[in-house]
């Protein structure tokens, strides 16, 4: 799957986490700042932000790894 | 979108953008890859250069449905953790077998489908036998999964039902449609890893709320006494000592020697994936690698449906009782887990996981459905001769013929829920016997087309025969399920061993008197006729084998530990 011009499929993937762990960090920080009325089980744990973390993480690797003309 | 009081989570304006953002990326995947899509190979075999890891992890993802996800962490609600063996021996061993023993007879014969395996093998007949009972199902399956992803989204997120199926169903025709299975591909890896990344925080926080496995073992034997969820195989001695009411010659026999392998080695929806594959070590690496994710599913599926039993304040029930008395049902364990544990994003990423499933399911569905019209019926059977601008314009029209087709089913079953059952089972009477036609078929040179032919007719009718057998007299369990104790699943498998055993014994029998094929025929398509690429070459780590060994021991290993 390596043909001249063809963007990885890695590289769309580590797009998508980056952006979705922004949104997801975002969320959970937001959280974190003002606690909600009803909170999940667990909040303390505060899942949001580290997993967030975590999307941004593979997001960053796999956006830089196989970046358009980049990726061997 | 209408919303319902009824539902059972909110979406806050995070999770909503991470949906639509979901649905951006794989339209926009669609589009991009169009201009690569434009020969026949480009879009029924997504060009023959996949990785044997793009291959193998597309192999999985056309597997994981969302009704994958959430039937089966139902499943282990219901039935503890015996929901595991679907995924384990009733999958590994098959899963191994292909890569490293059917695998190069597939790729080396360069067929474009399984039922284009059988042509070259025993003939027209047996191609047109698979060919017309594999589309006509996979269309039905579709359907029956659009439906129930749809009921599945107007009780969880209170979205109206023709909406979900409208939306999600257009979506996959579209980019399928413009980039053929080289875009259903590139999408099942994207949803193979968003399914992971959305439902594994439940396992996480879960096993954290329950103190760990142990704990959350005490906390099910403390909330079903009397009753074993836990164990894999200790149950298995007799039908009424387990939860599932099944036998161990039933797993081992049925699931995990016949139905399994007859689903993973000949089901053209995950072997495509794997024709995929560049060359034969990759096709041969593929199953391989998606064997030993398939190893880790039961952690994202099995476990949320255990801590259900161990953590959720209500007993869930089933889908009747929950419609007459209001209650959750089974079905409804995942997205109860979500809500217990996702607060705003992590639950729009725990609903696309869902959304990736059912649409990675559909995909492989619909491009598998496309590849056998366009190459095994209409083809042979409708113009033979065509340019190959032709069958790839008829395969983009097939992909949407097909979801239209399938959203036909999803309104059907809307009226009539019991076809839902029929056509299930009528699934499965074709899946045990395709598997002996086709091993017997690679394997044993002296089969001969009419043997595979009327083996696999056999084979097909045998199982027909026995379960209307069942339908009309129930006492005749006793006879294909050899117990009266027996339940549905046992029943399947019972009833899937005898049709492989009928179709084995017909294809023996017919080829012993009808005159087999020459050897010179035979080349790339049999064992013993066929020269397999050496691997002597290779460095240890390199050969298939020594990866599918690592897998077994694995596998072994596993199944001792939760034994």
């Amino acid at each position: 799957m390596h043909r001249p011009g063809m963007i990885s499929i890695w590289f769309f993937i580590g797009a998508l986490l980056l952006v979705y762990g922004v949104l997801i960090l975002g969320a959970g920080l937001y959280e974190f700042v003002v606690p909600p009325e009803h909170p999940v089980v667990r909040a303390d744990l505060h899942a949001g932000v580290w997993w967030g973390l975590l999307l941004i993480v593979l997001g960053v690797f796999y956006s830089f790894r196989f970046f358009p003309g980049r990726a061997k | 979108m209408q919303s319902s009081p009824s539902r059972l989570l909110s979406l806050s304006g995070v999770d909503l953008a991470v949906i639509a953002l979901y649905f951006a990326a794989v339209l926009g995947i669609g589009f991009y890859l169009r201009s690569y899509t434009r020969t026949g190979e480009d879009f029924f075999l997504a060009g023959r250069e996949m990785t044997a890891w793009i291959a193998g992890l597309s192999f999985l993802a056309a597997n994981l449905g969302s009704l994958e996800l959430m039937g089966w962490a139902a499943s282990a609600y219901q039935y503890g953790i015996l929901a595991t063996h679907w995924y384990w021996i009733g999958a590994i061993p098959a899963m191994l077998f292909l890569g490293l023993v059917m695998m190069p007879f597939y790729y080396i014969s360069k067929t474009h489908s399984v039922p284009g395996y059988l042509k070259l093998r025993f003939g027209e007949d047996s191609r047109a036998l698979a060919a017309v009972s594999f589309g006509f199902m996979t269309v039905l399956m579709s359907g029956i999964n659009m439906y129930s992803m749809a009921l599945v989204m107007k009780v969880v997120l209170g979205w109206d039902i023709h909406f979900s199926i409208w939306a999600s169903s257009l979506t996959v025709a579209m980019y399928v449609f413009l980039g053929g299975l080289l875009s259903a591909i590139f999408n099942e890896v994207l949803q193979f890893v968003l399914i992971w990344l959305g439902a594994l925080l439940i396992s996480i926080i879960g096993l954290i709320e329950t103190g760990g496995w142990n704990g959350m073992v005490e906390r099910i034997a403390h909330n079903n006494p009397g009753q074993n969820y836990t164990h894999l195989w200790s149950t298995l001695g007799a039908f009424s000592d387990n939860p599932m009411g099944i036998h161990w010659v039933g797993i081992v026999f049925g699931l995990g020697a016949i139905i399994s392998f007859g689903y993973w080695t000949t089901d053209f929806l995950v072997v495509q994936r794997v024709l995929a594959a560049k060359d034969v070590r990759a096709a041969k690496m593929a199953p391989i690698i998606g064997a030993s994710f398939k190893m880790m599913v039961p952690f994202i599926v099995i476990l949320p449906g255990l801590l259900g039993l161990a953590v959720l304040p209500e007993r869930l029930v089933g889908e009747g009782q929950a419609v007459a008395t209001g209650a959750h049902s089974y079905n409804e364990v995942l997205p109860l887990m979500l809500a217990r544990y996702c607060g705003p994003g992590l639950l729009g990423l725990g609903i696309t996981a869902l959304m990736a499933g059912f649409m990675s399911g559909m995909a492989g569905n619909v491009s598998a459905f496309a590849t056998v019209w366009t190459y095994d019926i209409y083809r042979p059977f409708f113009r033979k001769t065509a340019t190959d601008e032709h069958y790839v314009s008829m395969g983009r029209w097939c992909t949407v013929a097909g979801v239209l087709v399938s959203i036909g089913t999803a309104y059907l079953v809307m009226q009539f829920k019991s076809i839902m059952d029929y056509v299930q089972a009528l699934f499965s009477f074709f899946i045990a016997p395709l598997f002996g036609t086709v091993v017997l078929g690679m394997l044993w040179r002296r089969a001969t087309p009419a043997g595979g032919f009327w083996g696999l007719l056999a084979g097909t009718l045998s199982s027909i025969s026995m379960w209307a057998w069942v339908k009309l007299d129930p006492t005749a369990l006793r006879y294909v399920a050899l117990s009266s104790q027996a339940k549905d699943m046992a029943e399947n498998m019972y009833r899937a061993l005898w049709s492989w055993i009928v179709c084995v014994v017909v294809t023996v029998v017919v080829s012993a008197v009808t005159r087999p094929k020459p050897a010179e025929e035979l080349t790339g398509l049999v064992y013993g006729c066929t020269e397999l690429p050496a691997e002597g070459n290779l460095q240890l780590y390199q050969r298939p084998i020594f990866w599918a060994a690592i897998v077994a021991v694995v596998f072994v290993i596993l199944n001792i530990i939760f034994w």
